[in-house]
C-alpha cells in the first residue's frame, strides 16, 4: 500500500499548463526521484502538492496521504499538514533559513507552531533533532544565528526543522544542488539514514541523475511537465524505454572522443603563486586570507588540463592571477615564455594569447549590447588592426554552431546554452593558444552540457588550442582534460594524467573527492541490457 | 500596465507646468509687475481664472512665472548633484572596500547631516537670501544622493563577469566604466532623478516660504503661500491655488518616477 | 558586537569633529570679520572692537575653533549679541517646544505608517492597496508647510477646534501644551507618515519574497503569523534607516513648521538669529541640528546591531 499518490496532477497558470496530468504513488519508507532539466516542472510539482503554489497558479487532481484525501483541504487544514506530516527542504541553503533568529527557535517554531510542544520540552526536541543531523549541541547550541554557518550545515538545520516532528513524508527539492560534492555526500547520507530509520517516505527532486541513481527506489523522469517514464529506479536506467530517458541518460555519462595530442612546451607556466585577501573588518583586525598560497601548475602547448576543487579552494583566484588580473604576493606566472607582469601592464599581445569563458551564461554579457559588440570586444586588443569586425564574428559565431545572423541580436534572445557558444566565440576571435575555461559547463542542463562539451573538443583539434578547464564537477573534468590538478586550501595536493588521479588517487583529500562524486553504476549503462 | 498608466499621467502632468513655464516667457493673462490695489482678493472669476492676491495680482500669472523659478532651481540642482555624485559614486563602487571608497561615502553622510534647510540657513547668514541659495542648498544635499545610488547600482556590477571579460580584453577600468557600468546604472539614476526634481521643487517651495529663496519681485510659489498666510481667512484661494499647483507637479514626477522604474526595472522586464 | 559599536562611535566622533569644522568655516571664516559683519556697514569702529573682544575674535583662528568647541562641551554657547542672554539659555526655553514636537511627530507618522504599510503589503493589489497607496502618494506631494495651513484654515478658521497658532508654555498644563502642539504635529506627521508607509510596504513584500518565508510556510505558518513571526523583524531593517532619516527631514521641518503657528521653538530662533545678524545664536542652533541628526543616525547603527544578529560579529 503506498503512502502517497497524486492523481493527474496538474498546475497551471492561466491557460498555460506547466504540469500535465501527472499521477505517482510513494511507497512507506520508499524514496521516490523524480528527474528532469529545468522547466521540467519537477518543482511545480513538489510545491502543488505543499499547497505553496506562486499565487495565480491553479491546482487540479487529487491528492492522497495515507488514504486520506488533501487536495480538498483549506488553508487552515494544510497549515496543520504541513510541518507535521509533510516536511519539505529547498535549493538554496543560504538563504532558506531566518538570518535573525537563533537556529533552536527556529527548530523549535516546528513544535510550537503545531502546539506539539513548547518552552523547554520544545527546546529539548529541537536539540535533539539538530544533534541527529550531525550538529551536537557541544559544538553547535541552539543559540548559534544562520550566518555563523556553512551551506551544508545551514541545510542540516533546514532538514531538522522539517524532521522535529517526524513527518511521514520529507519533500527535498534539489536539496544539495548548491553544495559542494563532500557534503552533497553527507546530505545525502543523512537522508537515507533518516528514511531508514524512521520508515520515512521521501520524495526527492533532482536534475542529477546520479543522484537520483544513488539514492531512489523508484523513479519518475519528467519532460516538459509530463513524466515520461516511471518504475523501480535500476530497471528504469537499464531499459530507457522512453526516448528522452535515454537521451538523458547518455548525456550525463557523455565523455567526447580523446585527443591523442602529444602536449608541446609550456605554454603557460605558474612558480609558486602566492594570493592572499584581507577579509572584511572583524571587530578592529581585517585577518588575511591566502586564497591561492604557492601554487605551481603547467600547461602544455595544445594540452587540456584540469583545475578541480570544492567552493572556496582558490581555483577562482587562481584563475584570474592566471589572466594577469591579480597583484600578486609571491611567484610568477610565464605566458609563452614571457613573464606576466601587474596586472596595469599587461600588453594587449599578451593578453591576445589567453581568452577566458565564465560559468553564468546570465552575467557573462553586458545586456546592451548586441553580440556583434559582445562577440568583438576582444578585438580592442589589436586597436584596429583587424579591419571588419563583421566577418570575424560572422566567422566565429558559424566556428561554435551558430549563424552569422546571430550578430544582430541581443543576449536575451539566446538560451544558456547558445549563451555559453557565444562566450566560446568571443573567447575564440583573437586567435588565442589558450581559454580558461572556469565552471563553464557547470550551470548547463545534461544535454547541452554534452554538446558543448562536444564543441569544445572539436575546437581544440581544429585550432589546436591549450584548455584550463576549471571545475566542481568530477565527471566532466574526467570527460574532458588530459591531466588534473586537484586544488585544497589554497594548495594544489595532487596533479598526474586524469585517467590515474581517477582511477588510483594518492592523496586522501583526492580519494574523498571521488568517492562522495554520485556515479550511475557502470553496468547500468551498459548497451547489451537495453 | 500599470506602469505605462503611471508614466502616461504623470508626464503630462509634468509637462503641463514645463510648458506654463515656457509660454510665460512670452505671454501670461496678466502682467505680474503691474499692481492693481482695488482688485485685491478677489475669488476665481471669469476674468482672473484663479483670483488675485492681495496686491491684485493675476494669481493665474503668477503661477506661471513662478513655474520657471521653481522648475528652473530643481532642475539645476539635480543637474549639480548629477554631475558631482554620480563620477563619486562610480569611482567609488571601482574601489569597493579601498580607503577612497570609506573617505568618499563618509564625506556623503556627513552632507546627509546638513539637511537642504540647514545648508540654506548657513549660506543665508553670511551672504543673505536669494535663488541660487536655494540651487547650491538642494544642490550639494543632492550630491550623496547620487553618489550613493550610482555605488549601490555600480557594486555588484562590478562583480560580473562580463567586466571581467572586458578586462581580459585590455579594456580600463575608466573605459570599462563608461560602457558596461554607467550604462547599466543608468536606469536609476533617471528614477532617482525625476524623484529630486520633485523634492527640489518641494525644498524651493519651503525655502522660499521661509524667505530663503527667491527674492521679490521674482514670483515663486513658496512666496505666493507666504503671502497668503496671515490672510487665509479672508482669501482662502490665494493659499489653496498655489499649493494644489505644488501638489500636482510634484504627484506628476513621483508618478513619472514611479512609472519609469517598473518600466525599466530588468527584473520585471525579463519576466514580461 | 564591542567592535562594531566602537567603530560606529569612531566615526560618530569623526563626523562631529567634521561637521563643526564646517560649520565654523562658513560662519567664523567666510565673512572675514564676524564682528564687521554682525554690526553692518555703518558700525562705529571701536563698537567693532568692542564686540571682537567679547567674541574672543583676536586670538588666532586654531585658539577661537578650540575656545568653541570647548566652551559647546562645557554647555557654554556663547552669549547672544542681540538678546544680550547666554545663548545656552536661550536654546533650552526654545527646545521645550521643538524637541517635544519632533518626537510627537515622529510617534506619530510611526503609528500610522506601521499598520498602514502592514495593511497595504497584506492586501497587495486588492482596494485596501491601492487606496493607501492613493493616499499616500498625495501626502509625499504635499508641502508640509501648506498641509499645515490647510489645518488651519479648516480647524482653527472653520471649526474653530483649534488655536491657529501660539504657545501657552508648559506652565499652562500638560493638557493645553500638548493641544497647541497637535496641529502642528499633524502638518508634519502626515507627509512622513506617508513616505514610512510606502517604504514599509515594500520592505514586507521585499522579506515576503524570501526563502526563509517559504521555509516557513512549509513548516506550516500560516500567512499571518509567516509575516507577525518572520517578516516583520526582517522589514524593520530599511524601515529603521528611513526612520533615522526622517529624524532630521522633522527637524528640518518642525523650522518651518513653527513659522506657520508661531511656535516659539528653535526655528523662529533661528529666523531671528538670521534677520539680525546674530551669528553666534546661527552657529549654535545649526551646530545643535547636526548634532542631534549625526546622534540619531549613531543611535539607528545601534539599533541596527540589536535588531540584526549579523552585525554583532564576535571582537
Amino acid at each position: 500500500m503506498s503512502l502517497f499518490e497524486a492523481q493527474d496532477l496538474s498546475v497551471s497558470l492561466g491557460s498555460q499548463e506547466f504540469v500535465r496530468r501527472v499521477s505517482f504513488s510513494i511507497g512507506a519508507g520508499k524514496v521516490f526521484g523524480l528527474v528532469g532539466e529545468s522547466g521540467s516542472g519537477k518543482s511545480l510539482t513538489a510545491l502543488s502538492v505543499m499547497g505553496l503554489l506562486p499565487s495565480g497558479m491553479q491546482r487540479a487532481g487529487s491528492i492522497t496521504l495515507e488514504r486520506r484525501r488533501i487536495d480538498t483541504l483549506d488553508e487552515r487544514g494544510m497549515c496543520a499538514l504541513r510541518g507535521r506530516e509533510i516536511g519539505m527542504i529547498f535549493q538554496e541553503p543560504m538563504t532558506a533559513l531566518n538570518p535573525l533568529k537563533t537556529i533552536g527557535d527556529q527548530v523549535a517554531e516546528t513544535l510550537v507552531i503545531h502546539g506539539a510542544a513548547g518552552g523547554r520540552q520544545a527546546r529539548d526536541l529541537a536539540r535533539a533533532a539538530l544533534a541527529r543531523v550531525g550538529l551536537p549541541d557541544d559544538k553547535f547550541p541552539l543559540t548559534r544565528f544562520p550566518h555563523e554557518l556553512s551551506g551544508g550545515q545551514r541545510q542540516r538545520v533546514a532538514i531538522a526543522m522539517a524532521i522535529v516532528l517526524e513527518p511521514q513524508l520529507l519533500i527535498a527539492d534539489e536539496p544539495t544542488t548548491a553544495l559542494d560534492v563532500t557534503t552533497q555526500a553527507q546530505i545525502l547520507d543523512l537522508i537515507r539514514g533518516l528514511v531508514r530509520e524512521r520508515g520515512m517516505s521521501c520524495m526527492l527532486i533532482t536534475h542529477d541523475l546520479a543522484v537520483v541513481a544513488g539514492l531512489a527506489d523508484h523513479v519518475a523522469v519528467m519532460q516538459n511537465g509530463q513524466i515520461v517514464e516511471a518504475g523501480p529506479t535500476e530497471p528504469v536506467f537499464r531499459r530507457r524505454h522512453h526516448p528522452y530517458t535515454d537521451q538523458l541518460i547518455r548525456a550525463s555519462a557523455f565523455v567526447p572522443p580523446r585527443l591523442l595530442a602529444e602536449p608541446g612546451a609550456p605554454i603557460l607556466a605558474a612558480e609558486g603563486v602566492r594570493r592572499s585577501y584581507r577579509l572584511p573588518r572583524e571587530g578592529l583586525r581585517r585577518p588575511l586570507f591566502r586564497a591561492v598560497d604557492g601554487v605551481d601548475l603547467t600547461i602544455g602547448k595544445g594540452e587540456s588540463v584540469g583545475l578541480v576543487g570544492e567552493s572556496g579552494c582558490g581555483k577562482s583566484t587562481l584563475t584570474r592571477a592566471l589572466l594577469g588580473l591579480e597583484h600578486l604576493q609571491g611567484g610568477r606566472v610565464v605566458l609563452d615564455g614571457q613573464e606576466v607582469p601587474k596586472p596595469a601592464n599587461v600588453g594587449p599581445a599578451m593578453r591576445r594569447k589567453m581568452q577566458v569563458v565564465f560559468q553564468d551564461p546570465f552575467g557573462s554579457f553586458n545586456p546592451r549590447h548586441k553580440v556583434l559588440r559582445l562577440v568583438a570586444e576582444p578585438l580592442y586588443l589589436f586597436r584596429g588592426a583587424m579591419g571588419d569586425h563583421r566577418k570575424l564574428v560572422g566567422d566565429v559565431l558559424r566556428a561554435v554552431g551558430l549563424t552569422a545572423d546571430d550578430m544582430e541580436k541581443y543576449i536575451h534572445e539566446f538560451s544558456g546554452g547558445q549563451r555559453q557558444r557565444i562566450a566560446i566565440a568571443r573567447a575564440l576571435i583573437t586567435r588565442p593558444d589558450l581559454i580558461l575555461l572556469d565552471e563553464a559547463v557547470s550551470a548547463l542542463d545534461v544535454q547541452v552540457r554534452a554538446q558543448i562539451l562536444d564543441l569544445l573538443t572539436r575546437l581544440r583539434s581544429d585550432y589546436g588550442l591549450s584548455y584550463l578547464f576549471v571545475s566542481h564537477d568530477l565527471s566532466v573534468v574526467r570527460a574532458i582534460t588530459d591531466r588534473v590538478y586537484v586544488m585544497k586550501a589554497g594548495r594544489i595536493v595532487e596533479e598526474g594524467p586524469t585517467w590515474r588521479v581517477f582511477s588510483v588517487p594518492r592523496e586522501a583529500y583526492t580519494k574523498e573527492l571521488i568517492a562522495a562524486t554520485p556515479k550511475i553504476p557502470d553496468d547500468w549503462l551498459r548497451e547489451d541490457t537495453a | 500596465m500599470k506602469g505605462r498608466a503611471a508614466i502616461w499621467i504623470g508626464g503630462a502632468l509634468s509637462l503641463i507646468f514645463v510648458a506654463a513655464a515656457g509660454v510665460s516667457f512670452f505671454w501670461t493673462p496678466f502682467d505680474v509687475t503691474q499692481l492693481a490695489v482695488t482688485e485685491r482678493m478677489r475669488p476665481p472669476d471669469a476674468a482672473n481664472l484663479l483670483g488675485t492676491d492681495h496686491l491684485g495680482r493675476d494669481i493665474l500669472s503668477m503661477l506661471m512665472v513662478g513655474a520657471r523659478t521653481s522648475i528652473a532651481v530643481a532642475l539645476v540642482a539635480v543637474g549639480v548633484g548629477m554631475a558631482i555624485g554620480i563620477p563619486l559614486g562610480l569611482w567609488a563602487s571601482a574601489q569597493n572596500g579601498g580607503l577612497l571608497d570609506d573617505i568618499i561615502m563618509r564625506g556623503n553622510d556627513l552632507i546627509f547631516a546638513f539637511p537642504s534647510l540647514v545648508i540654506a540657513i548657513l549660506i543665508t547668514a553670511i551672504f543673505g537670501p536669494s535663488a541660487l541659495n536655494a540651487i547650491i542648498a538642494i544642490g550639494i544635499f543632492n550630491i550623496p544622493v547620487f553618489a550613493r545610488v550610482t555605488r549601490g547600482g555600480a557594486l555588484p556590477i562590478w562583480t560580473l563577469d562580463y567586466v571581467l571579460a572586458a578586462r581580459v580584453a585590455g579594456k580600463s577600468n575608466r573605459r570599462i566604466a563608461a560602457e558596461h557600468v554607467l550604462p547599466n546604472v543608468a536606469n536609476l539614476l533617471i528614477v532617482q532623478g525625476t524623484i529630486q526634481f520633485s523634492l527640489g521643487i518641494l525644498a524651493e517651495a519651503a525655502l522660499s516660504y521661509v524667505g530663503l529663496g527667491a527674492q521679490p519681485p521674482v514670483p515663486s510659489w513658496g512666496r505666493m503661500l507666504a503671502d497668503s498666510q496671515t490672510m487665509v481667512a479672508l482669501a482662502p484661494h490665494m493659499a489653496i491655488v498655489p499649493g494644489l499647483a505644488i501638489v500636482a507637479m510634484v504627484l506628476g514626477l513621483n508618478l513619472l518616477g514611479d512609472g519609469l522604474r517598473d518600466a525599466l526595472d530588468p527584473r520585471l522586464r525579463r519576466a514580461r | 558586537m564591542l567592535g562594531y559599536l566602537f567603530g560606529r562611535l569612531v566615526s560618530l566622533g569623526l563626523s562631529l569633529i567634521a561637521a563643526s569644522l564646517v560649520i565654523f568655516f562658513v560662519i567664523e571664516i567666510i565673512p572675514g570679520d564676524p564682528a564687521a559683519f554682525m554690526l553692518g556697514l555703518n558700525a562705529a569702529p571701536d563698537t567693532v572692537a568692542a564686540l571682537r573682544r567679547e567674541l574672543g575674535l583676536d586670538g588666532s583662528v586654531i585658539e577661537r575653533y578650540y575656545a568653541w568647541v570647548t566652551g559647546m562641551l562645557r554647555g557654554d554657547f556663547g552669549t547672544s549679541y542681540t538678546y544680550r542672554v547666554p545663548v545656552s539659555e536661550l536654546v533650552a526655553a526654545r527646545l521645550w517646544v521643538s524637541l517635544p514636537l519632533a518626537i510627537y511627530a515622529l510617534v506619530l507618522s510611526t503609528a500610522l505608517a506601521v499598520p498602514l504599510g502592514l495593511i497595504a503589503a497584506a492586501r497587495r493589489g486588492r482596494p485596501a492597496d491601492l487606496g493607501i497607496m492613493g493616499v499616500t502618494q498625495l501626502g509625499i506631494a504635499m508641502p508640509n508647510f501648506w498641509f499645515a495651513m490647510l489645518l488651519v484654515l479648516i480647524f482653527s478658521v472653520q471649526l474653530r477646534w483649534f488655536s491657529a497658532g501660539g504657545f501657552p508654555g508648559w506652565d499652562a498644563g500638560v493638557g493645553p501644551a500638548m493641544k497647541a502642539l497637535t496641529l502642528p504635529a499633524i502638518a508634519l506627521a502626515l507627509p512622513q507618515a506617508s513616505i514610512l508607509a510606502r517604504v514599509m510596504r515594500s520592505a514586507l513584500l521585499e522579506t515576503l519574497g524570501q526563502d526563509y518565508i517559504r521555509t516557513a510556510r512549509a513548516k506550516g505558518l500560516s500567512w499571518p503569523r509567516a509575516i507577525t513571526r518572520h517578516a516583520l523583524r526582517n522589514a524593520l531593517i530599511p524601515v529603521m534607516t528611513i526612520l533615522g532619516l526622517q529624524f532630521s527631514f522633522l527637524l528640518a521641518g518642525a523650522v518651518i513648521i513653527e513659522n506657520v503657528f508661531f511656535l516659539p521653538g528653535l526655528g523662529r530662533l533661528i529666523f531671528q538669529g538670521i534677520t539680525q545678524r546674530d551669528l553666534v545664536v546661527v552657529e549654535s542652533v545649526v551646530m545643535l541640528l547636526v548634532f542631534s541628526v549625526i546622534t540619531v543616525t549613531f543611535l539607528v547603527d545601534v539599533a541596527y546591531a540589536a535588531i540584526d544578529p549579523r552585525l554583532r560579529r564576535r571582537g
